[in-house]
């Protein structure tokens, strides 16, 4: 099961501002009513950009100058609350490849790198600087480079840190970890005869 | 070389590094939900794999489930889908499915534990982030995401990175009326809600030691809330008591030489942590969240947090949290009306939850217009609970008593909070939109603040409310 591997990853951007953005906003729970991923990425945010009454709230999410972004930028602590996949399920299904975020929680952080979604930190100023430039130009282009852990816009370049774990395993094309995991079933079953209450 | 608890099993459990420098961790039990497995079991038939060790692997159905109309098919076609698809893929699969009709079903984190499932020294996955509640049983337990749900199944591991421990100790003596709820509240809104990103939790002191096991479940569920994936506490007698004659524990002397393996695993008291955190009980007052995380709290006789009075930092999300609420800033919170008590889901659905609720609640009256629900965490809690006449307790007080389920935790099944109506709310989530309505509010408390807010209608000092702790409290 060979994979891509994930060096950089780079398109429009769209600004959510705010912290501990928790997956209940990012997918509502109700929308959660389904057995495959499909569909989830138009419910994406749902409420953060709709009316109750289904209209659009005046939001970045809704600017059709963004419709086609690739990359989120965020705040600190973003993904915290449920351990659901649907939410980066979500994200990459509106078409989002990659996160700028202060921080992370970390089910997030691992369900977001299983999907070969780059979760890059970056400081509050940067992700402030980076917002006000695809704020004045919304066809600014926002790059993440994941073998240097850069972020690159417009003619700037600023450091961006990533786990050196999720970088590792999206250079090598080994994000998916399913493989690996397979490939060590001798010691699996050596660590379970030791441990002799796991089959 | 002394080791901690989390150490010891970690190490037990390590099956090899993987080549991006995580660490292959077998799990030894398996729970599984209707919500986050079905697309899991879907890869695995993608991928032509079955489930590795279906004899460890066990599933319920919580989430969708509904409360009061109990039978099949559901009046929600898209829950009686995913019921069906969870039956089908456990036959197909071969996994334990504590399904309604077996009397067994009930939210996942009360039905581990209560199977004797959750045992000390193992480790514990399932695609659901409160799994962290199986730690009050010295059991590493991690919440998962769908992925691994299938990493599981295929494999009975999973691909991890070893987090920090930090040593959280409560000491002293907890006040009258202050639960286990506050004190794992209290330590969200000193830690904050990342803060534990990144930690394992184990928690410890003099409160801990006296708790009973499901307070301690209560601390534990709650760890994510404070960023951390994993929360635990050593095992003592007390667990192997509470766990003693469960369906899926050991008997005889195969129970006599796991209770002694059992006596080994906690922390040795001279082990290293990362951090240590030290706090007193009694600085800990009844508690009830004001905002739209759960780290925004304050003691029930402290007032609204001012925008105005705080650093630049945190100003925009008090502003965006008491817009959502509906709150006024400095304003007190004691007094704020509410429109429905839920008490219930994987926090505080326990026996003892109840038990203590019922204490205090014999023959007061829920407050006219407020919906009142007590949803048991499973069928088994539900039945004890009757067999003990505290169903009707509630019930003549004026709460609904309901089938066992997640219910208005979440809101994915029928039970719903409608516009802007505000919950007292046992639950742990008070997020924007948790309870099912996008513009629904929740106010987070102890089961007993739940019904000290239903009986007066608004949110109150359950010790005012029921005289708790006073020399003069009659127990009806």
């Amino acid at each position: 099961m060979a994979l891509e591997k994930i060096t950089n990853i780079s398109g429009k951007a769209v600004y959510v501002p705010g912290d501990d953005i928790d997956t209940d906003r990012i997918i509502p729970a109700r929308f959660m009513k389904c057995i495959t991923f499909d569909g989830l990425g138009e419910f994406a945010f749902y409420d953060v950009r709709k009316n109750e009454d289904g209209s659009d709230k005046p939001h970045p999410l809704n600017d059709p100058r963004r419709s086609d972004a690739s990359i989120l930028l965020s705040g600190s602590n973003f993904g915290c609350g449920s351990s659901r996949e649907h939410a980066p399920q979500a994200l990459h299904k509106a078409g989002f490849r990659g996160i700028v975020a202060e921080s992370y929680a970390e089910i997030f952080f691992g369900n977001s790198t299983t999907l070969g979604i780059p979760c890059f930190s970056a400081s509050p100023e940067i992700i402030r600087e980076i917002a006000a430039a695809i704020e004045a130009d919304p066809d600014a282009v926002v790059e993440l480079d994941v073998e240097n852990t850069t972020i690159r816009c417009g003619d700037k370049t600023y450091p961006g840190e990533l786990r050196e774990s999720a970088r590792g395993a999206l250079l090598s094309g080994k994000w998916d970890p399913i493989a690996e995991l397979l490939e060590g079933v001798d010691q699996v079953e050596e660590t379970a005869r030791k441990l002799g209450y796991v089959g | 070389m002394p080791k901690s608890l989390f150490e010891k099993v970690w190490e037990a459990h390590t099956v090899r590094e993987l080549s991006a420098g995580q660490t292959q961790l077998l799990i030894g039990a398996h729970l599984i939900h209707e919500v986050t497995s079905p697309q899991a079991f879907g890869m695995l038939r993608e991928l032509g794999l079955k489930v590795r060790v279906p004899e460890r692997t066990f599933a319920t159905v919580d989430h969708i489930v509904p409360t009061d109309e109990r039978a099949e098919p559901f009046s929600d076609a898209l829950a009686d889908a995913m019921i069906k698809e969870l039956r089908r893929n456990c036959e197909e699969f071969g996994v334990t499915y504590f399904d309604i009709a077996s009397g067994r079903q009930g939210i996942v984190h009360v039905v581990g534990p209560e199977q004797g499932i959750t045992q000390p020294g193992t480790t514990i996955a399932c695609g659901d982030s409160h799994t962290s509640t199986h730690g009050a049983f010295g059991t590493i337990a991690f919440g998962i995401g769908t992925s691994q749900v299938r990493d599981v199944l295929a494999t009975q591991t999973m691909a991890i990175s070893k987090p920090k421990l930090r040593r959280i100790n409560v000491d002293g003596e907890l006040p009258p009326g202050v639960y286990a709820k506050d004190v794992i509240l209290y330590i969200i809104r000193k830690l904050g809600v990342k803060g534990g990103t990144g930690f394992a939790y184990e928690y410890g002191g003099e409160v801990f030691d006296r708790f009973n096991m499901e307070e301690r479940m209560t601390v534990c569920n709650m760890s994510i809330e404070g960023g951390a994936r994993v929360g635990y506490v050593n095992p003592d007698e007390k667990t192997f008591e509470y766990l003693k004659g469960r369906p899926y524990c050991p008997k005889g002397k195969a129970w006599d030489e796991a209770v002694e393996r059992w006596r080994d695993l906690a922390s040795d008291s001279d082990c290293e942590y990362d951090d240590v955190v030290n706090f007193r009980a009694e600085d800990i007052s009844p508690s009830v969240t004001w905002g739209i995380t759960p780290g925004q709290g304050v003691f029930i006789d402290e007032t609204i947090p001012d925008p105005d009075q705080v650093d630049e930092s945190q100003c925009d999300s008090i502003i965006e949290a008491l817009e959502h609420m509906k709150l006024k800033p400095g304003a007190p919170i004691k007094g704020t009306p509410i429109n429905v008590a839920f008490l219930g889901s994987c926090t505080n659905a326990r026996l003892t939850d109840f038990q203590e609720v019922a204490r205090y609640l014999k023959g007061r009256k829920v407050a006219p217009g407020v919906k009142a629900i007590a949803v048991p965490g499973s069928m088994g809690v539900g039945r004890i609970c009757e067999e003990l006449g505290i169903d009707r307790v509630f019930r003549d007080a004026g709460f609904e008593w309901r089938g066992a389920g997640c219910s208005m935790c979440l809101a994915m099944n029928p039970d719903k909070l409608e516009g802007d109506q505000l919950c007292a709310s046992s639950s742990n989530r008070n997020f924007k939109g948790r309870q099912g309505s996008p513009i629904g509010r929740t106010i987070l408390m102890s089961p007993l603040m739940v019904a000290a807010a239903a009986v007066t209608g608004e949110v109150s000092d359950a010790r005012e409310v029921f005289g708790v702790g006073s020399p003069n409290l009659v127990e009806v």
